[in-house]
Parts: C-alpha cells; structure tokens; sequence
C-alpha cells in the first residue's frame, strides 16, 4: 500500500515536473519539433539530425494545400517545442491548427528573407474587377485565403508565390533558418546544428552547380514547360524558363474549357514537344492535352511533396536533381 | 460570327468534342430514369445515391489510384448495396423506404469518409470527386456511352412495370411479384446512371443532370414519352450551352452545365405551358373545355 501511495507521489510529482518545464530542458530527450510538409521536414531532419524527434503533418505525395488535420496532428503540435513553416501562406490550415491545438512553442518560417516571387501580375491586380477569364481563380483564392486568416482579412492575400523551395538558392536560406530555429530552441547542440547546415548547404551548392550547367545547355527554343499546377515559379527565375499550367496557382481550383483551350492553342503555336505530370496533381487532363497536341508526357515532376521512401525523390535534394534531369531530357531531345 | 461562337470550339479543340460527346451520353442514360424518379416522387432518392456511391468510388481509388475501372466498381458495389439494404428492411419492416434509405447513405458516407481520412494520402479527393469533364479519355467515353445503351435498353424492356408503379404501385405488387424487381433494377439504373455521371460530372453534379431536366420537362409535356423526350432535350441544350460558357467565359464546366440546366427549369416554370406560372394563371383559361 504504502509503495503504491509513494509511487502514486512520485508520478504526481513527475507530472507537475515536466508540466512545469518543458521537455526541451532534457538534455538526453529528443527535440520534439514539426514540420508542416515533407520537403521542409527532410531538410529540418538533415539539420536536426539525431537530436530531434520530428513529425511531418503532410507526408510524401501529400497535397499540403488541401490538408485535413486530424486531432492526432493537433497533439504532436500540441507537444512540439517548434513549429516549422513554409511561410508566404502555403499552409493556410496552419494558423487554426496551431490555435486549436493551443500550441506554445517557437514558430519558424522558413522563407524568412526569401525574395518572393509575385504570382503573374494579372492574377494580384485584377483580384476584384470584373476581368471574367479568371474570375473563377480569384473566387478560389478569396474564399480559401478569407476562411483561414479571418483575422487578416481585408489585405491582398496569396499574392506571392509560396513554392519558394524550388529555387537551390532560397534551399540556402531554408538551411540558415531551421538551424537558427534549432539552435535557439536546443542551444546545447546548437553547434552539431550549424555542422549540419554546413554540410547540407555544401551539397547545395553541388547540386547548384550541375544544374546550373544543365540548365544552360537548354537551347532557346526549348524553354517552355506545361505542368498541371504552376508550382515551378522560383525554378523557372533561375533558370530562365517559361512554366504555363491550366489550373492556376493552387490545385484546388477547377479547371475551366477556356484554360484548357488556351493551353493547347498556346502548345500549338509554340510546338512546346513535351508536357509533364506531378505526383500530387490529377494527371488525366494533362494525359488529354498530351493526345491533343501530339505532345508527349516528359516524365514527373515533383512540386510540393516528396516521393515515398521507394521513389526518385524521396528527398530535397533528390528531388531538385529529379526535376532537373527530368526537364533536360525531355527538352534537350 | 456564329461559326466563332457556337462551332469553333467543337472543330478546333478535342477535348470539347469528347466532352460533348460524354454529357449528350449521360443526358440521354440519365434523364429518362430521371423522369421516372420524379414521377414516383423519388426525385431526393437520386441525391441519396450519389453520396451512397461517393464512399464507394473513393475506396476505389484509395485501392488503385485514378483508375476508371476501380472507381466504377467501388461506386457501384456502394450504390448498390445502399439501395437493396434500405429496399430489403422497408419490404420486411415498418420503417418506410426513404427513412431506411437515409439511414443507409449516412451510414456508407461515414464509412467513406472514415476510410478517406484514415487511408487517404491528401491527394485533392475532392478534385477527383468533382469530376472532370474536359478531361475524358477513350475508356471513360467508351464507359458512358455503354452505361447509357445498357440504361436505355433495361429501362425499354421495365417500361409498363415502371408505369404502373408510378400510377398505382399498391395495384402492382397485389398482382404481379414483378413489382419487387422491377423496384430493384430501377434502383440499380438509378446508381449506375450516377456512377456513369460521376466521371464526367462528379457524384454531385450527376444528380443534376439526372433531376433537373425532368422537373423542367414536366412543365412541357404531359406523357411520359413526352416528358423523356423534352427532358433529354434540355439535358442535351444545357451541355451544349454549359460547355460553351465554360470555353468563352472561363467557367468550370460541370457547375455551368447544371447552372444553365437551373435556368431551364427556372424557365419552364414560368413559361412552361403544362402547368407553369403563366398557364395557370392566364385568365382565359377558364374558357378552355
């Protein structure tokens, strides 16, 4: 009796503990961190690396504009000590999530100091006039973007382009704002957290290289890209090529016969040789414009989520180079 | 002018043929059932089904991805077992039809959803749901197209069982034992119209197509070959002109072709000569004989 009372007083006591402190005073326990979608939590596992436990909410082939967050996700956010977000209102899901699930911890942008790429300048001037041909895009857009920042409401939303992860050189910036996330959260492993950056941002730097030079080869001719959903606009700055998709910015907006026809006539008067398919994306309307045009499918991208473990880009990097090879094999034929 | 408007999108681009070519084949399998729904006070029951076989085309593509095979039967097994559980507990217990039927939709919606959200790996369901008319592909055309001819077919051959029920069902079930079945493959046209409409339309919008015309066609004509014949004709006008709107104004197609279906029906009220706003309130109608 009395060693069930004692441990009775010891749980209590154990619980009042690590109520009182966050677990993140445990030197021996893992860092318990999120991250919102596959490719930022592949880059904060690379730089955390065994002195984090992390949970991705989005997961591999995963679309993170339309995620559902379950109470289990709620929980581990609800634990996490930091929160790591894209930013630029890719996860407009996350700002209720993270309220509902009261969380206390540290929120990290990754994009923070990214240079923003505007979505094309129609789209965000446009936004409330009568301009019909894209009106049901700006309808989408007003109605995601109000339900998720009610508390914003009334300033131009969704203006920039939140994919900023395919630019190498923002995957920089991403590396230097998760580590500084890490290390102000964990400053006891603060210096295995900036060796790993180093480390990361030297095969960056490779991969950059390469394709760079791939890139350059392109003749002018063959710059032109069709994908399901305009999520290559860093990609394309880079390497100066020109990315047109039916579906607009986001893929939960439906698409339209007139996209569709602008498109073909577009592939049509451009002889554009090769369309590409995504991994999250329906690919029946792009297999259709395909057939139509006598283009052929170049391969599959991957925009917003990582492959599964099996696939060809199962991480960041894999993915860049993925992409990278994917395009200049099918446009440099 | 009128070449630009109403022609050139159909000669210079594909995909409006064939989506064309899909919405004329659901207009035709689907509005006659349609018709049938409304004139056996059913026309809810329609509705009822599609979020029956939603959970069941969902399954279908959680098992093998957007495939068309899959989908169709995951929706139509759904559909399906929907229809003869509710038919089976309101022909053996007190419970009428439509509550039963209720009861089972609801149930294998939150199956679906249940089985979405724990399986589903966040790919846009939905966008798959909606369906995606301008993107039909051979298979799926060849699919609409013979779901239509089997519909058409079946429904030829229940004709004079299915009238009778819908002017006295009591009087059929106390003189033929046909009465069970024909109930029954009414229902299962009923889902495989929808599944069929599901492709091209998604679950939601198949209903439309399927209700709509026949609730406008009643105010046009006052036989059932007639009320058939008017409702696949408005059914076939409003994909036209649906489509159409959704090339030269930039709107999504399957919601425009229901819409302009709406307007049709908002019409027929109004102007329809059987019954609409105007006939029956015309003051000389009292002189007719």
């Amino acid at each position: 009796m009395t060693s069930l009372r004692s441990a009775l007083k010891s749980a209590t006591a154990l619980a009042a503990f690590s109520l009182s402190f966050p677990l993140a005073s445990w030197a021996e326990e893992p860092l318990p961190v999120v991250a919102t979608f596959s490719i930022l939590g592949d880059m904060v596992e690379r730089i955390g690396g065994e002195h984090i436990a992390l949970t991705t909410l989005v997961g591999p082939d995963g679309d993170a504009h339309v995620y559902q967050p379950t109470p289990k996700v709620a929980r581990s956010v609800a634990e996490a000590d930091v929160l790591f977000l894209n930013g630029l209102e890719f996860e407009g899901w996350l700002e209720r999530l993270a309220e509902a699930a009261s969380f206390g911890g540290a929120m990290v942008v990754a994009t923070k100091g990214v240079v923003p790429i505007a979505f094309d300048d129609h789209d965000d001037h446009d936004d409330h006039d009568d301009h019909d041909d894209h009106a049901d895009h700006d309808d989408h857009d007003d109605h995601e973007k109000h339900d998720d920042h009610d508390d914003h409401a009334g300033h131009d939303h969704g203006a920039f382009d939140p994919h900023a992860w395919q630019s190498l050189e923002n995957a920089v910036i991403y590396a230097n704002n998760i580590a500084a996330g890490l290390a102000q959260a964990d400053p006891e492993n603060a210096g295995d957290y900036y060796a790993n950056r180093a480390a990361f941002i030297t095969e960056v730097e490779t991969l950059r290289a390469d394709i760079g030079a791939m890139m350059k080869s392109l003749p002018a001719d063959k710059r032109t890209v069709v994908t399901p959903h305009d999520a290559f606009g860093y990609f394309a700055a880079t390497y100066d090529l020109t990315f047109v998709a039916p579906q607009g910015m986001s893929t939960d907006s439906e698409v339209s016969a007139a996209d569709v026809a602008a498109l073909i006539t577009q592939i049509r008067e451009e002889s554009i040789s090769a369309v590409f398919i995504e991994s999250i994306t329906d690919n029946r309307m792009m297999q259709q414009i395909a057939n139509e045009t006598g283009a052929t499918i170049g391969g599959t991208l991957y925009s917003d989520a990582l492959s599964a473990q099996s696939g060809p880009a199962s991480t960041y990097l894999d993915m860049m180079r993925h992409n990278a090879t994917t395009l200049f094999d099918a446009l440099g034929n | 002018m009128i070449w630009d408007v109403l022609l050139a999108p159909f000669v210079d681009f594909g995909f409006m043929r064939r989506a064309l070519l899909g919405c004329i084949a659901v207009s035709v399998g689907a509005t006659p059932v349609g018709v049938f729904l409304m004139l056996r006070h059913m026309s809810l029951t329609g509705d009822a089904m599609a979020h029956a076989i939603l959970p069941g085309a969902a399954t279908g593509y959680l098992v093998s991805g957007l495939s068309l095979g899959a989908m169709t039967v995951g929706g139509l097994i759904a559909g399906m077992l929907v229809a003869l559980a509710s038919g089976f507990v309101a022909r053996v217990t007190s419970l009428r039809e439509d509550a039963s039927l209720a009861a089972f939709y609801l149930i294998s919606l939150a199956i679906g959803v249940l089985i979405v959200s724990t399986h589903g790996n966040n790919v846009d369901l939905m966008h798959v749901l909606f369906g995606t008319v301008l993107a039909l592909d051979d298979t799926a055309l060849i699919l609409l197209c013979s779901f239509a001819s089997v519909s058409l077919l079946v429904l030829a051959l229940l004709f004079r069982p299915l009238v009778l029920e819908c002017a006295d069902p009591q009087f059929l079930r106390s003189v033929s034992k046909l009465s069970a079945i024909t109930h029954f493959v009414f229902l299962a046209l009923v889902v495989m119209n929808l599944v069929a409409g599901f492709h091209a339309l998604g679950t939601l919008m198949a209903v439309g197509i399927m209700i709509l015309p026949g609730a406008a066609a009643k105010f046009w004509a006052e036989t059932i070959a007639g009320l058939i014949a008017v409702a696949a004709l408005i059914a076939m006008l409003s994909s036209v002109i649906g489509l159409l709107l959704s090339f030269h104004y930039s709107l999504p197609s399957g919601p425009a072709i229901i819409l302009v279906a709406g307007i049709g029906y908002g019409l027929s009220i109004i102007f329809g000569p059987v019954g609409g706003a105007i006939a029956q309130n015309l003051p000389h109608r009292n002189l007719k004989p």
